[in-house]
């Protein structure tokens, strides 16, 4: 009996070795299939975006395979993904990269969702010299370390509200402004506010509040006396949907006046479903938005990729899930140039990218960064109780005007 | 910048305004834990956690179309029998234990809570409408958002009210009894196990209140319980167990500490400052203690 055992348990020990190295030499390309692999936040505290993310890789993956797959060698290939949970923990996170690329044999990676996870894959696909598109890590850190196999399809974290500033001394005749900033004490934040101090210099703005909110933030009541009391002519503020959420119900509580008031995050909030019209005349950066005009072959514009989306997964996509699919776009188009599987010739490919899709302009910087593309600022305008957001800046893509100056507290309704 | 609140002094009564009614809100929430604290010797980590699942019901009848307000009566309710449930499942195991398998146990309970929260409610922060609007004070200078006030006068209220049924009632006389010897009280009648079943439920309850009026007032998010059981801690380290007055001022003191650390040292250092406050009173404590040749239980 014991013998028996024994036998069995080698042999299974023996087929599982074997299925192991089978699938790590031939995981990358296996038959048809051109595998990918994501480490993505389905559980933990950003399993919202992190599904956001998830389904804009799907979408794509199904529209791209449905339209003709990827052609390399005169050959139809489709992508597939692996996916695993890292629980929005970097660590497991970084474990979990390195699973992907040592057992499942991946050679091409997909981002995962924010920055701080981002920074905890990157240096593991270096390590294999794995190339990786991501979506979702905007972090400035992310761009400055000479990684060689990281692009990133989106704007870095310090051109998100840089407009802002410019579009503040715009409407005071050019003149400088005073600016009051609150910024949460996380690296993407951070960098957001790095971008506002080159502003200033480059404007000659003068920064009269610089508040740093800590991670547990959830009131700002002070700063917003600050604020009050020191009449600036721009407020930015920017941490997470939290930071937003707070901001718009203290800012209204407060009545806080002040000509304009600039944040990040606010589509990821539902800012203007969950506060209404309290959040009206609010600025904030984008990614993108479905009324730009870009496009391309498989998403059609920005408009139909909505549809489409929210035909699909029943919610209309935030630019988390728009950016992510444009991911796929580029990995589709650098296997075509590259015309190869060999992740170096890849590499090489994505680094030349340059292309349009119905997210944007795609052209990577020497740092990986998306440098073709501006971030928009959208501004909440709201008829009745029904709020939406209106595109206002850059002016080349703006649908509606900017309204300026926010009115004041007592003259709204 | 820095002293910017000595040039506007109006400042001043706006930071005090502000520290005090949210510190009012923190005492309620230190006042359950120092009622289990004393009485069950447990402190517990999911405090915070069952704050934010008493929002999340306030932020639930929202959501149905009831006004969040009415939460301040149905979360506490809901949230006792949580509370009781949570006691019979895992608290009865380590009650009489030391402090640390409570503090093990009760992390455990944290940790299944926030993930429970996040599967139930999603990861979002959410926010609950009062309307209650504002109040204006000295010609628009100092602002007071109604829904503070409304969540201060709440917890006055829940506060009084529970100091007179320990007096008065029947079960409130067996949770001093038990608290101030537990072995005593059994031998005289009392069901230790229904108080402590009871005062764990009523901790609970005091969390969910004290979590209806975040809704309003804050934000919610599933992982955003810590901060309050850190500041609840603190409470009730300052104050003492079994000391409601204490516990109150000390809320207050709180409030007040973290908005003129604010003010003067800068945002960033708000909760480094509260951190600072808590070592310097646990060692003065301990210097204390140390004079008078007794030791710290």
């Amino acid at each position: 009996m014991n013998k028996l055992v024994k036998l069995f348990i080698t042999s299974i020990s023996a087929i599982t070795l074997a299925l192991v190295s089978f699938s790590s030499s031939f995981a990358k390309v296996e038959g048809d299939y051109i595998v990918l692999g994501s480490a993505i936040s389905l559980t933990g505290k950003y399993s919202s975006n992190g599904v956001h993310t998830q389904n804009g890789y799907n979408m794509a993956v199904e529209r791209i395979n449905k339209m003709g797959g990827v052609n390399v060698g005169g050959k139809s290939y489709k992508f597939e993904i692996i996916y695993y949970d890292d629980e929005s923990n970097p660590k497991r996170a970084a474990q979990l990269a390195e699973r992907l690329i040592k057992q499942d044999g991946v050679q091409y990676m997909l981002g995962p969702y924010s920055s701080g996870l981002t920074k905890a894959i990157a240096p593991v696909t270096e390590k294999y010299k794995i190339p990786m598109v991501e979506a979702n890590g905007a972090s400035r850190s992310l761009f400055t370390k000479g990684y060689k196999y990281l692009f990133a399809v989106l704007s870095p974290a310090n051109q998100y509200l840089e407009v802002a500033i410019d579009l503040a001394v715009e409407k005071n005749g050019g003149k400088p402004v005073r600016i009051a900033q609150a910024f949460e004490q996380d690296a993407f934040s951070q960098d957001v506010r790095l971008g506002i101090l080159d502003a200033a210099k480059r404007t000659g703005s003068e920064i009269i509040i610089d508040d740093k909110l800590p991670k547990e933030l959830n009131d700002m009541a002070a700063t917003l006396a600050k604020v009050k009391a020191t009449k600036p002519d721009v407020l930015v503020v920017s941490g997470h949907t939290k930071g937003a959420l707070t901001a718009i119900r203290q800012v209204s509580e407060m009545k806080v006046d002040v000509p304009m008031l600039a944040m990040t995050h606010c589509d990821a909030a539902a800012l203007s479903k969950q506060h209404g019209k309290k959040s009206e005349y609010a600025l904030c950066a984008s990614q993108w938005h479905k009324n730009l005009s870009y496009s391309d072959k498989f998403f059609g514009d920005g408009k139909k990729y909505d549809k489409d989306f929210t035909k699909e997964f029943g919610y209309a996509p935030p630019y988390q899930a728009a950016e992510s699919s444009a991911a796929l776009l580029v990995f589709k188009d650098a296997f075509e140039r590259a015309n190869s599987f060999d992740k170096n010739k890849v590499r090489d490919a994505l680094a030349k990218t340059d292309m349009q899709t119905f997210y944007g302009n795609i052209k990577f910087g020497p740092g990986g960064q998306n440098t073709a593309k501006p971030m928009i600022l959208f501004q909440v305008r709201c008829k009745g109780d029904d709020c939406e957001n209106k595109v206002v800046a850059p002016t080349k893509w703006a649908s509606d005007k900017f309204f300026y100056p926010t009115p004041k507290w007592s003259e709204r309704s | 910048m820095d002293l910017l609140i000595f040039q506007a002094p109006i400042l001043i009564v706006q930071a005090s305004l502000d520290g005090i009614l949210i510190g009012i809100l923190f005492a309620l929430i230190a006042y359950g834990m120092a009622l289990q604290w004393g009485v069950m010797n447990i402190i517990n980590i999911a405090q915070g956690d069952l704050v934010i699942l008493g929002g999340y019901i306030a932020y639930t009848m929202y959501l149905v179309g009831i006004h969040p307000g009415w939460g301040v009566i149905v979360s506490p309710i809901i949230m006792y029998f949580v509370g009781y449930g949570l006691y019979k499942l895992v608290i009865n195991k380590v009650v009489d234990r030391d402090l640390f398998i409570s503090i093990l146990a009760t992390f455990g309970i944290a940790i299944v809570m926030q993930q429970l929260m996040n599967f139930i409610f999603g990861a979002d922060v959410v926010v609950a409408q009062s309307e209650y609007g504002t109040t204006m004070l000295f010609d628009n200078s100092v602002t007071l958002p109604n829904s503070k006030i409304f969540a201060a006068v709440i917890s006055v209220i829940y506060a009084i009210a529970l100091v007179i049924y320990m007096k008065k009632s029947k079960l409130g006389r067996a949770i001093r009894a038990t608290a101030q010897n537990a072995r005593a009280a059994k031998i005289l009648g009392v069901d230790t196990e229904k108080v402590y079943a009871a005062t764990f439920g009523i901790n609970a309850a005091l969390c969910g209140v004290a979590g209806a009026l975040i809704a309003i007032t804050l934000t919610l998010h599933p992982y955003v319980g810590l901060p309050y059981t850190v500041r609840s801690f603190m409470i009730v380290i300052v104050a003492g167990l079994g000391n409601l007055p204490a516990v109150a001022i000390s809320g207050m003191g709180l409030g007040l500490f973290e908005e003129f650390a604010d003010y003067i040292l800068g945002t960033e250092f708000r909760i480094g400052a509260v951190f600072m406050l808590l070592v310097f009173i646990l060692v003065y404590r301990r210097f204390k203690l140390s004079r008078k040749r007794e030791y710290l239980k």
